[in-house]
């Protein structure tokens, strides 16, 4: 484990040294990539990258919570939670390279 | 929306691109996240979320329709923290 961070810049800097477009496009693609699947997800509540994997809005339930300082019991909401389920090939390559 | 109407949808909006640099850069964005988290590295993308490798330690397991128990090995598997804009965005109109 190196333990860096990759971020928007650096994916910008792949597209910029792979496809060879400007690097303020490189960026604005990056952008948009992800206000689309944002968008998507928002309004259709699934996104399927093959290869990848899928990112599924699931909703949650009212339910009863505990401030872990306090003991105190406070209600959860319902609200919409975001998954992300990592496809079999990500999920092979990411175990193929335990040490 | 899927990889291909994602591709579809930038196109629209990058009309000067063709489809297939279109399709290189989707395959870039994501076998760059990819290769990061084979590397170990932690990628965030700020607004959307971050991936991270979580390690997932040895265990007993059991085959379900023997009852056997069978050694299951450490594995390190992705993980997923959606981002504080998008997670408000999803909730947004709510409570």
């Amino acid at each position: 484990m190196t333990g860096r961070t990759v971020t928007r810049a650096q994916l910008a800097e792949a597209i910029y040294q792979e496809v060879g477009l400007s690097r303020s496009e490189s960026a604005e693609l990056v952008d948009r990539i992800l206000e689309e699947m944002s968008r998507s997800l928002v309004e259709e509540g699934i996104v399927k990258i093959s290869s990848f994997g899928t990112f599924v809005v699931r909703e949650k339930g009212r339910r009863v919570g505990r401030n872990p300082k306090t003991g105190e019991e406070v209600p959860i909401e319902p609200r919409r939670v975001l998954v992300f389920r990592p496809s079999q090939g990500l999920r092979e390559r990411l175990d193929g390279e335990r040490q | 929306m899927t990889r291909s109407e994602l591709v579809r949808r930038l196109a629209k909006a990058h009309p000067h691109l063709l489809q297939r640099e279109i399709e290189r850069i989707v395959a870039t964005v994501f076998d760059t996240i990819a290769t990061a988290l084979v590397r170990g590295d932690r990628v965030e993308l700020r607004g959307f979320g971050a991936f991270s490798v979580r390690e997932r330690a040895a265990r007993i397991g059991r085959n379900p329709r023997t009852g056997e128990e069978v050694q299951v090995p450490p594995k390190r598997v992705p993980h997923f923290k959606t981002g504080k804009e998008l997670r408000e965005r999803l909730n947004r109109g709510r409570g």
